[in-house]
């Protein structure tokens, strides 16, 4: 209760010296909106359907990018993980590619892919997929070497051990690791939304910013804000939670 | 000379007696076992050991003295670099459930419940799934954890972890069951219950059973043989039966003369290893304190 509280206090008191300092008149309203005119942007965004539209697209584009991530990412960590090959001569690549950010990806998608969803896509895939790997092979390398070694002397092996074993001991990892996966694809989405019109909420923000709306800039900024908030606390905490407090990782029972 | 020998017959001591098993005969035979780490450090040296079908065997001695080792040489989990382990005369190849190793933690895999952990061990050994349930609860029931089927292993106390460890191991039959100091992170009282339970549980299924400890009055109180080890190099320095009836007692008053007779032995090993070690290390370290052993002091038992 207490907690909830102060939360709230801490929202009240931001939004108070945000309407405190457009007041005052420092820089003129156009430029500074205050949060009643960032509100109303924003209901008329949701009001008139464009707000919804726009993340339907973004969602949806973020979607299938994602699940492409997943699908090569998971199986990629799993093989550098336990391939010698893959740990080899994969991995070097893999982690030399990660250090480049994703939005480096762009102009080459242009030239390969135009200016179509594609582009986007492959974007948002470079940018999580070598994180969803990254993170799926050291959660694999990480499992507790003690229940390898019982799994042997109980004579589990082949598939059974890497389904039955080394997959659940490794998932709290591999889903901490997916939760980061789409925080970045999240981010790579937006960078390349913003870069060129798209219809999303990239190009709302770029709309407002053509238009010198600075009440639907912001409210798109707050649009993003509570969209990115509420998949990772519904999605990904909950199931995290769920998967720590089954696995026993948590000290509360 | 004569008051002497009464002495001995009257103390409970007489039940303690050379072990002699022929090669033949035995389940286990271990002959001029020897492994040497790859940092030069000796583990075993000549190990020779026959086990005999059905005896409960503990492998006591300081640590260093390579009782973990040679445990682990029979579950195949380490490839000893001399000498041979066989089991009803075959050679070891690697580790295999009919020679179940079980650990100091009970190891039980956390995402699954106490019944899940052991119908998934009985899966991998390839019982039926209709008949994986059942067996699993007559094991649950045998270590008196009905009840707790369904519970998760974090939810669980040390001991009913390790109860639920050693259904597992049982449910899986082995033929030989190697325990490496499965109780040595429980508390006093929870030991002594776990002791207990598994020599009832010994008593009705007569498995071959290797136990390693360090702990002395455990080694009495469960093993129908102790074989006592010395470190550096890893050897045994002796091997008795101990003809003290079952279920024995942890207050028994012959069990705890014996207690105290293998303790004595167990410092005669430890004593020249000792001052082996002070002499060794004089040269180098003047200051050196000999009344603190680095490492190799027998633990006492709880």
């Amino acid at each position: 209760m207490k907690r909830y509280v102060q939360k709230l206090g801490m929202f009240l008191l931001l939004l108070g010296s945000w309407e405190l300092l457009t007041r005052v008149g420092v820089w003129s309203p156009h430029l500074f909106p205050g949060p009643l005119t960032v509100a109303k942007s924003l209901v008329a965004m949701v009001g008139d359907g464009r707000l919804a539209e726009a993340t339907l697209r973004s969602l949806g584009r973020l979607g299938r990018a994602y699940l492409m991530s997943v699908a090569i990412g998971v199986p990629l960590g799993l093989l550098m993980a336990r391939l010698a090959f893959f740990r080899n001569a994969v991995k070097p690549v893999v982690s030399g590619l990660q250090a480049l950010p994703s939005i480096c990806w762009l102009p080459l998608a242009l030239l390969w892919f135009g200016l179509t969803d594609s582009a986007i896509l492959f974007v948002v895939v470079m940018g999580s997929v070598l994180a969803i790997a990254i993170a799926t092979e050291d959660s694999v390398n990480g499992v507790d070497p003690q229940l390898v070694r019982v799994a042997s002397t109980l004579g589990v092996k082949g598939m059974r051990f890497q389904l039955g074993v080394m997959l659940p001991a490794a998932l709290p990892g591999i889903v901490t690791g997916l939760k980061l996966g789409w925080s970045f694809a999240w981010r790579a989405l937006l960078a390349g939304e913003l870069l060129f019109v798209s219809g999303g909420l990239g190009q709302l923000l770029t709309v407002g910013r053509e238009l010198m709306d600075v009440a639907q800039v912001m409210a798109v900024m707050v649009a993003i804000i509570l969209i990115g908030m509420t998949v990772d606390r519904v999605l990904f905490q909950t199931v995290e939670g769920k998967l720590r407090r089954r696995w026993g990782l948590t000290n509360a029972v | 000379m004569l008051r002497a020998l009464l002495g001995r017959w009257r103390s409970s001591l007489r039940l303690l007696r050379p072990a002699h098993v022929e090669p033949e005969r035995a389940k286990i035979s271990v002959a001029q076992l020897g492994h040497q780490y790859a940092n030069k450090v000796v583990a075993l040296q000549n190990v020779d050991l026959n086990v005999r079908s059905g005896e409960f065997v503990c492998l006591l001695g300081p640590s260093g003295c390579g009782k973990s080792t040679l445990l682990y040489a029979l579950a195949g989990q380490v490839t000893p670099t001399g000498g041979t382990v066989r089991i009803d005369g075959k050679a070891i190849r690697g580790p295999g459930p009919e020679r179940l190793l079980m650990f100091q933690e009970a190891a039980l895999f956390p995402w699954l419940t106490v019944r899940g952990n052991i119908t998934f061990a009985l899966g991998a050994k390839g019982v039926p799934r209709s008949e994986r349930r059942e067996r699993a609860d007559m094991y649950i029931r045998r270590v008196q954890l009905t009840g707790f089927e369904d519970t998760l292993p974090h939810q669980l106390s040390g001991g009913m972890k390790m109860r639920a460890s050693l259904a597992r191991a049982l449910a899986m039959d082995p033929t030989v069951l190697l325990m490496d100091e499965p109780f040595g992170s429980l508390d006093a009282q929870t030991r002594i219950h776990m002791q207990e339970l598994l020599q009832s549980i010994w008593l009705r299924t007569g498995k071959t059973v290797v136990f390693v400890t360090h702990d002395v009055h455990e080694a009495l109180m469960l093993g129908t043989r102790v074989v006592l080890m010395a470190p550096r190099p890893g050897r045994v320095v002796s091997d008795l039966e101990v003809h003290l009836p079952m279920p024995r007692k942890p207050e028994d008053a012959g069990l705890n003369e014996m207690v105290r007779h293998l303790r004595g032995l167990l410092r005669d090993v430890e004593e020249p290893a000792r001052a082996e070690a002070a002499t060794h290390r004089v040269p180098e370290r003047p200051a050196a304190r000999p009344t603190l052993p680095a490492h190799g002091m027998p633990r006492p038992a709880r």
